[in-house]
């Protein structure tokens, strides 16, 4: 085998999915962060590992070892999404990178190499580079095939845990962040490494109970052996623990370029202003990808401002964006509930629109006789959107819950609707039965629920009322035409109740008390033959609907 | 369409139903055609439809003004529905409204009329509340729209020179008492009142919702029904109760100029 062709550069940024976080959401480099994928730690920030925390281990389990612990839910996504920049940096000074996960590369090292001269001198223009960006915590391996590499870069850090120094000023003279093997010493290098690096967790036990526990001693089994034991894949692992990997470096190819990113100076602090100066980068944005038959059908918008704020969000559109669309998007992001004119907190200094979903412009082409009605329909909805913001034109489902507000889920056009956090089908003891009211109110009105003696109805600790209901008004929050018409009718300005039925408990989450809820419900029919769901809490009465 | 009456009507009732009901299946005006409506408003809307390009106000319910979106949106229409933040969601699909074709726009502030306007374009059914009190003008304007566009209008709450007013001039809960039971179904009587073939003030008592969550005319004949409704009829057209809220008091009596903007733009371009 040729071991020039096999020598290969691996450049590892430990806790990648941490920092990605980090990155994002402007956390302190120095607080313990935990992610979690399925109720386990799936990476953990190096002053969380010093507190105990580990990868595996459980969330409550975690927590106890380090409680001002920062939990974050892990995010696939936002790992690739942050490595992109990265990976398009190193591959402006070497070519051919493999991204082998987000936060590991793989490029071969011959051609490095002889451009830099060596590959100690390959090794610290990467981390030179690597530097620029802000990674100062970054490990590099050379070896014979990318699994040595990549163990020889996790080595860096595994050996010297402590003493990693910022690369930039430990670049010139063997930094103790780039471990160097020589040609055919791979093999020696990862003798010591356990066997569960390159076995699967069952052939691992396995093959502990036969007694190899590194990789030396798997390496040392007769090649024919492995194969008939384990098949293909133990042969392969077999090749990996011996220094003989056969794989070879992948190189990507770039992905096109289309997002667009514009820098103002000086800063705009008016929307208007940040709109009109998008005009020609949102037009060149949707002129790109059409020019390679693609169209945007989801794109994030990142937002510097001055002091340092970070807003960045996806957007998706139910068609394709159009260059006003995208600007619209840029505007609403910004604005909120405000207006076009509004003033910025802090004025814009960068603007950046990356596509996340692109699309053949072929399943987008209208119909020769022009497009479906649903396309009018969404010309009309974007005018409305475009008047009130985004978030004033909304689609409804229902979702589960007991109360009714839980039961409506609104989601502004254009965007997909969130996948249920809770399910529709599901049984909601408590919840309401099939008739549901057809007013519900955002916000609940208070009102008042009298006996015969004008004293205010209430439900013990036992579920039972202290009197039946006899008189109920609405507060007068509500200006509705009920109570001005009762209002004169007598003393307490209440109309008699002419049927009622409950209360019925609401229990909910019991166990947590931040959102426990223990409400009481209550069905009245007043004296217009209008029917009220009201719900008793620790407050007070309130209508939380109308059946009208 | 209703099933034939088995009952042998006076004769004049007679005609006059087989009339309405070949105006529901034929345009009698110019560009006039029938909106699908629900089978329960035969007997409340001449010919048991809407029709396209008016204004309905629908006054002091909402189950009603659903039971009025969901026959067009059972039909495969698009509705929209302006102002109404209370709209509840899960009663408007479990009375047959698809929820896929529902837009709901609960706040749109001032720019009401605007935003109603532009709706009004591209949805054949709208309902709104107006935040506002709308002058004579501005109301000519969007029906002028809406007769171009085709569109129904349905309004809850007051609308200068509608086509027809529904309302509720009864409402009766079945299915609780003092202390037991749950609301189960409602019987009301829906009197409708307003210009043209609407002048003879249809009333009758539907089942609004019923017991399966349907909407149904409530049979005539025996039970409690008819004498209790009949002193009451037919000089008002719609007393002046209602059950739910309407408009809350108009605050400002002063046009928007953004909105005569645009409806005077879509009359332009009508002409």
């Amino acid at each position: 085998m040729n071991a020039d062709l096999g020598r290969t550069i691996v450049l590892w940024c430990p806790d990648w999915p941490v920092h990605a976080v980090r990155h994002e959401l402007g956390i302190d480099p120095s607080a313990a962060i935990a992610l979690i994928e399925g109720g386990l730690v799936f990476a953990c920030s190096e002053g969380a590992r010093r507190q105990g925390v580990l990868r595996g281990l459980k969330l409550r389990e975690a927590q106890l070892r380090s409680p001002e612990l920062i939990v974050h839910d892990y995010d696939a996504a936002l790992d690739v999404r942050v490595f992109e920049p990265v990976v398009r940096r190193i591959e402006q000074i070497v070519p051919g990178v493999q991204v082998v996960r987000p936060g590991t590369l793989a490029m071969r090292a011959r051609g490095p190499a002889r451009y830099y001269g060596s590959e100690q001198a390959a090794a610290s223009a990467l981390l030179a580079t690597t530097a620029e960006l802000g990674l100062v915590d970054v490990g590099i391996g050379v070896a014979d095939g990318p699994f040595a590499a990549e163990q020889a870069a996790r080595a860096t850090r595994a050996g010297t845990p402590a003493t990693v120094e910022p690369a930039g000023s430990g670049a010139a003279s063997a930094p103790p962040s780039v471990k160097i093997v020589a040609p055919g010493a791979s093999a020696v290098f990862i003798a010591p490494l356990s066997v569960s690096l390159v076995a699967d967790p069952r052939t691992t036990t396995l093959l502990n109970r036969l007694g190899v526990h590194t990789l030396g001693q798997f390496a040392a089994l007769p090649e024919v052996d492995v194969r008939r034991r384990f098949g293909a894949a133990g042969a392969f692992a077999h090749d990996r623990a011996s220094g003989r990997e056969q794989a070879r470096v992948l190189a990507r190819t770039p992905p096109p370029e289309f997002e667009v990113e514009q820098h103002f100076e000086p800063p705009l602090d008016r929307i208007d202003q940040l709109a009109f100066a998008f005009r020609i980068g949102a037009e060149e944005f949707i002129q790109r990808m059409r020019a390679v038959r693609l169209v945007c059908t989801g794109l994030r918008v990142e937002i510097d401002d001055e002091r340092g704020g970070h807003s960045s969000r996806s957007w998706l559109h139910p068609r394709w964006f159009t260059p006003a669309d995208v600007i619209d998007r840029v505007r609403w992001q910004l604005q909120g509930a405000g207006t076009a004119d509004t003033g910025l907190a802090s004025p814009i200094v960068r603007l950046r629109v990356i596509p996340e979903r692109v699309d053949s412009t072929g399943n987008h082409e209208e119909g020769l006789w022009g497009g479906a009605p649903d396309e009018r329909v969404h010309h009309g909805l974007t005018r409305v959107q475009s008047m009130l913001g985004h978030d004033a034109v909304v689609t409804a489902s229902v979702g589960g819950g007991r109360m009714l507000a839980d039961r409506q889920v609104l989601v502004p056009w254009g965007d997909r609707a969130p996948a249920p956090a809770r399910a529709d089908d599901a049984p909601w003891p408590g919840s309401l039965p099939a008739l549901a009211p057809a007013s519900v109110f955002r916000d609940r009105l208070p009102v008042a629920l009298l006996d015969a003696r004008g004293a205010v109805v209430t439900i013990d600790d036992r579920g039972a009322i202290s009197s039946p209901p006899e008189r109920f008004a609405v507060g007068e929050a509500l200006a509705a035409t009920p109570t001005t018409r009762s209002r004169t009718r007598d003393g307490f300005g209440a109309a008699p109740v002419r049927a009622w039925a409950g209360p019925w408990p609401v229990v909910e989450r019991w166990w947590d008390p931040e959102h426990a809820k223990r409400v009481h419900r209550f069905q009245i029919v007043d004296d217009d033959g209008c029917a009220w769901l009201l719900v008793r809490d620790a407050e007070g009465w309130w209508a939380e609907a109308r059946y009208d | 369409m209703t099933a034939p009456r088995s009952a042998p009507a006076p004769h004049a009732t007679r005609v006059e139903e087989l009339q309405a009901r070949i105006r529901g299946m034929q345009a009698t005006r110019l560009e006039t055609k029938a909106v699908p409506t629900h089978p329960a408003f035969a007997d409340v809307l001449p010919g048991g439809t809407l029709r396209e390009g008016t204004v309905v106000q629908v006054e002091g319910s909402m189950t009603l003004l659903m039971a009025l979106l969901a026959g067009p949106s059972a039909g495969g229409a698009w509705a929209a529905v302006v102002g109404m933040p209370e709209f509840g969601v899960e009663a408007a699909s479990r009375f047959g409204i698809a929820l896929e074709r529902l837009v709901l726009v609960p706040d749109p502030g001032a720019q009401w009329l605007a935003v109603s306007a532009a709706l009004v374009d591209v949805m054949p059914v709208v309902a709104v509340r107006p935040a506002t009190r709308v002058s004579p003008a501005e109301a000519s304007r969007l029906q002028a729209r809406l007769r171009q566009r085709g569109t129904t209008l349905l309004v809850a709450g007051a609308w200068p020179g509608s086509d027809a007013r529904l309302g509720l001039e009864a409402s009766e809960w079945h299915g609780i008492d003092r202390g037991h039971g749950n609301l189960v179904d409602r019987e009301v009587v829906v009197n409708a009142a307003g210009r043209g073939e609407f002048a003879r003030h249809a009333r009758s008592r539907l089942r609004l919702p019923g017991r399966s969550l349907e909407f149904a005319p409530v049979p005539a004949g025996p039970g409690p029904a008819e004498p209790v409704l009949a002193p009451a009829a037919a000089s008002a057209p719609i007393p002046p109760r209602s059950v739910a809220p309407e408009l809350p008091a108009p605050v400002s009596i002063v046009p928007r100029p953004i909105a005569i903007g645009l409806v005077g733009q879509a009359r332009r371009r009508a002409g």
